[in-house]
């Protein structure tokens, strides 16, 4: 993307960015509390979720959130994927340079050295973008794999079977709301990022390395 | 899992089907949660009719889904004798000392689009040829325990009565008051069958004596104990949960 040709007019975050942001907030959530409210049902952990965040209010309302929000959840993943790959946002966006700058910005970032420049990210928000983007599409598989685990039989012994494909869907789970807590806590300390994934507020200029 | 630990005599499994009937008199009704109050800003709060609505037309487009996902040739995984569940874990909308025996004069009844409506009794069903199959019971709750079975493959066991192959529910009634139906498809599936023994044993009060539905490729829940009747039928039948609000096709 020429982003040298109008520097001023360029959104952060393209509208399609946001608008998927948006609905995955609303679709992971759906499927993050309908999820908790279903593992209440039979918890193979030795812990139950709080009842008051339980979606559904009980297992077959949860069930019936949990297999809605499925679609809103892959046809957005589908159309970001789809934008990724063709407008070069992967290439550009979420390559990671390699490990050097990783350590070198995870590095500054915990000693506050770290610029923040809007619509730019560094190496540690690439690793952590891409892990989540990974995560979020281990989920959609083993949650197809338990619940289809005979007409996609396949994929549930590539798992290791039923049982281990359920524990690995909730581990995912467990990543996927960490990376979130994370994501929440940077956005409070950077409020601005908050407006620039609402409106098209302009990229900064990269930092000067 | 919960089947390995020793029961008190009194345990929330106990009670939780109680719990459940409190709890789902109005399909959906408390997604008055927090996680809802958060996600439904847009919906009528007050009745959630219109999410309800909603909600239960994606169930019937999964499905839809679900019926084409399924394959009459495709067989759910067999294990080895080594690889059964033991002890069983005793599951069913009530707790298990409330059990019934078979009632006396006992007969499976078949009713609907079948032109040989005799009743059954338990010998003629052992007359006919039996399969045996070792299989994972996969609850809708989310845990799931390895058994075996054996029975008559109900395929065999619809020709014989001069069902209706073409009609689309096969629905089975039960005479501890449960219920459920199934699609023709999953109905003739090889591996579904009427069960009369588990273990290598005539199935016991608990395991849904006199004769009980094994279908492997839908959630434990279709699999129905304790059966009364059978009848084939073109008017969807419902089930026991599935009118609370669990998916009817629920295969897996």
């Amino acid at each position: 993307m020429p982003l040298h040709h109008q520097p001023t007019r360029t959104a952060a975050h393209p509208a399609i960015v946001r608008f998927l942001h948006w609905v995955w907030v609303y679709a992971i959530g759906c499927m993050v509390f309908s999820g908790w409210q279903i593992y209440n049902a039979s918890p193979s952990l030795p812990f139950n979720f709080p009842r008051w965040t339980g979606l559904g209010g009980w297992l077959g309302g949860a069930l019936a959130w949990h297999f809605s929000a499925m679609w809103l959840l892959a046809l957005a993943g589908i159309a970001y994927l789809a934008y990724g790959f063709t407008s070069g946002h992967f290439r550009r966006d979420l390559e990671v340079p390699g490990p050097r700058a990783v350590v070198r910005d995870l590095w500054s970032g915990l000693t506050f050295r770290l610029g923040h420049r809007i619509g730019h990210y560094n190496a540690v928000q690439r690793l952590l973008y891409l892990g989540v983007i990974g995560a979020l599409l281990l989920q959609v598989v083993t949650g197809l794999a338990i619940w289809k685990p005979v007409q996609l039989g396949g994929l549930v012994s590539l798992f290791g079977g039923y049982p281990i494909a359920r524990n690995i869907h909730l581990t995912t789970m467990f990543l996927i709301v960490a990376f979130v807590i994370v994501h929440v806590v940077l956005v409070a300390i950077f409020p601005r990022t908050l407006v620039s994934m609402i409106v098209g507020t302009p990229a900064e200029p990269e930092d000067p390395i | 899992m919960n089947g390995l630990r020793r029961m008190p005599v009194v345990n929330y499994r106990d009670i939780k089907p109680e719990l459940r009937q409190l709890q789902r008199r109005a399909f959906l009704r408390n997604t008055l949660s927090l996680g809802g109050l958060a996600l439904l800003t847009a919906c009528d709060l007050s009745t959630n009719s219109g999410v309800d609505a909603a909600l239960k037309s994606i169930l019937r487009f999964d499905d839809r889904v679900q019926a084409a996902l399924f394959s009459g040739r495709r067989l759910a995984q067999t294990y080895p004798p080594s690889a059964v569940t033991r002890p069983f874990r005793f599951n069913a909308f009530y707790p298990e000392w409330q059990v019934r025996g078979i009632p006396d004069g006992w007969r499976l009844e078949v009713a609907g689009s079948v032109s040989e409506k005799t009743p059954w009794t338990i010998a003629a069903l052992r007359m006919s040829p039996q399969v045996e199959q070792i299989t994972r019971h996969i609850c809708i709750e989310g845990w799931s325990q390895i058994g075996r079975w054996s029975g008559v493959p109900l395929r065999a066991f619809l020709q014989r009565i001069g069902a209706d192959l073409r009609a689309p529910f096969v629905s089975f009634r039960c005479f501890d008051g449960y219920s459920t139906s199934i699609d023709m498809a999953s109905a003739l599936h090889p591996q579904t069958i009427l069960a009369l023994d588990f273990d290598g044993q005539p199935l016991a009060p608990e395991w849904g004596a006199p004769v009980r539905l094994r279908i492997p490729t839908k959630l434990g829940f279709k699999s129905a104990k304790n059966l009364q009747a059978i009848e084939v039928t073109r008017i969807f039948p419902g089930g026991f949960w599935e009118n609370q609000g669990y998916d009817w096709f629920s295969g897996v």
